[in-house]
């Protein structure tokens, strides 16, 4: 039986436990949010011993060799000794400097960080409050934009505290901590001639727009297909700004797909996943990116696989929901 | 002389094959519920290392990993059948990157090889 000593106690866990749950369990206070190796609120340190390799996955090399690991997925083998807070120094720290309604449930919300802060567009940061709560969201800005704020579109759910939150003016100037930058769902350049496919779902707009305007700004010349997939025309948002880049970039064009009608022109109606399916022969040779609801990208990568894209050129990031 | 991987190309043909085999065993009904809630791009790596391995080429291959990593397959009924849809199905894709018939026996013998390991026994 492994045994943890952290804040100055000893737990023994059983093999089965993993180490989040146990410290919970042992009454030790732990912040986590995904429990999917995801968002990274529950990092910690070993301080002496070795972390499982496993629960180091998507870690920075540095990250790993200071002995960081994430606890919702690790199960020990062996003695730990951890430290909880260490992996708060990792953090950035940011201020809300900007709220607005991007639809009746999405708020543009930009943060700018307070010390120098490396991303892609694209990728995700999870946003910890003051008091510990936290939630990721993708960087839907580009680093040389916004005036170095980082920009996510937020989805409000009726019940969701930090979305809540965000979307009352009680957010504005609040200090909060960034933890990240974190996936490997964006743009890089080279092979400007390639065709790219960008499907996302709700808020999965938020990668892809950082994605889309990366391309651009690199002159991707090959044709750049954007497809915005929402229940009702009430889930679409940005739909002008696009239609107007659409208009600009003769390579670019933009689709909308709604569960419920009415169709238009540029817009479809019923499964995004079928809509994009049935939109080629084959999808061999493209650059996908696929964002949003999990489901939904889970399913049309497999699909968008066995229709002819390489494995290596689909990036996939499939939003995990939060617990109330 | 050297192994099949390099006459085929090396890492770069078996990132290529590993796409076409994969795609064989999604659509093949007899094997691709097993496929079903698995991790695509974790499950397109432990391919890699298999095609890699099989093809002769710089793989760390132990047959306790394919035990342990089978094992709970096996609880849910993989059987020869499945190694046998799996031979086959790479056989068709080495077909299909131009390898002849003896160099597809030939990997289709190591393959077998590691049979009793991925089933258990």
């Amino acid at each position: 039986m492994p045994r943890v000593h952290c804040d100055g106690r000893d737990l023994t866990l059983s093999s089965d436990d993993n180490l989040l749950d146990a410290l919970l369990g042992a009454g030790v206070q732990v912040a986590s949010s995904c429990r999917a190796g995801a968002c990274q609120q529950c990092l910690v340190k070993a301080v002496r011993g070795v972390p499982p390799a496993s629960a180091q996955s998507g870690l920075k090399d540095a990250q790993r060799a200071q002995g960081y690991f994430l606890a919702c997925q690790a199960k020990l083998t062996e003695d730990l000794t951890l430290s909880l807070s260490a992996a708060r120094e990792l953090d950035t720290p940011g201020s809300v400097v900007s709220l607005d309604a991007l639809s009746s449930s999405v708020v543009r919300v930009l943060v700018r960080p307070g010390a120098a802060f490396e991303y892609r567009a694209g990728q995700y940061v999870t946003l910890i409050r003051s008091d510990g709560l936290a939630r990721s969201y993708s960087l839907a800005s580009r680093p040389d934009s916004d005036g170095g704020c980082l920009e996510l579109h937020v989805r409000v759910f009726p019940q969701g505290r930090m979305s809540g939150w965000l979307a009352s003016a009680r957010a504005l100037h609040a200090e909060v901590s960034l933890r990240g930058p974190l996936g490997e769902c964006f743009y890089v350049p080279g092979q400007p001639a390639q065709p790219l496919l960008l499907v996302g779902t709700g808020t999965g707009l938020a990668p892809l727009w950082g994605i889309l305007h990366d391309a651009l700004a690199a002159g991707h010349t090959g044709p750049i297909e954007l497809w915005h997939g929402a229940r009702t025309a009430g889930g679409l948002y940005l739909v002008s700004e696009l239609e107007a880049l659409a208009a600009r970039h003769r390579n670019f064009t933009y689709r909308r797909c709604l569960l419920e009608g009415p169709a238009g022109v540029g817009v479809e109606l019923g499964n995004l996943d079928v809509a994009v399916l049935a939109s080629a022969t084959s999808f061999e040779g493209r650059r996908v990116f696929l964002c949003g609801d999990a489901q939904l990208v889970q399913q049309t990568k497999r699909k968008i696989f066995l229709k002819g894209a390489a494995m290596r050129e689909i990036h996939a990031d499939a939003f995990l929901a939060s617990p109330a | 002389m050297s192994s099949i991987y390099e006459q085929i190309g090396g890492a770069a043909a078996v990132e290529k094959a590993v796409d076409i085999f994969y795609r064989k065993m999604l659509i093949d009904d007899r094997v691709a519920s097993y496929f079903d809630d698995v991790d695509m791009d974790r499950q397109r790596a432990k391919q890699m290392a298999f095609l890699t391995m099989v093809l002769g080429g710089p793989s760390h291959y132990a047959g306790q990993d394919m035990r342990r990593a089978h094992a709970h397959l096996v609880k849910r009924g993989l059987g020869d059948l499945h190694v046998d849809v799996v031979i086959e199905h790479l056989g068709d894709t080495l077909k299909e990157l131009g390898a002849n018939e003896q160099q597809i026996a030939a990997v289709a013998a190591i393959a077998n090889s590691v049979r009793n390991d991925v089933l258990g026994r």
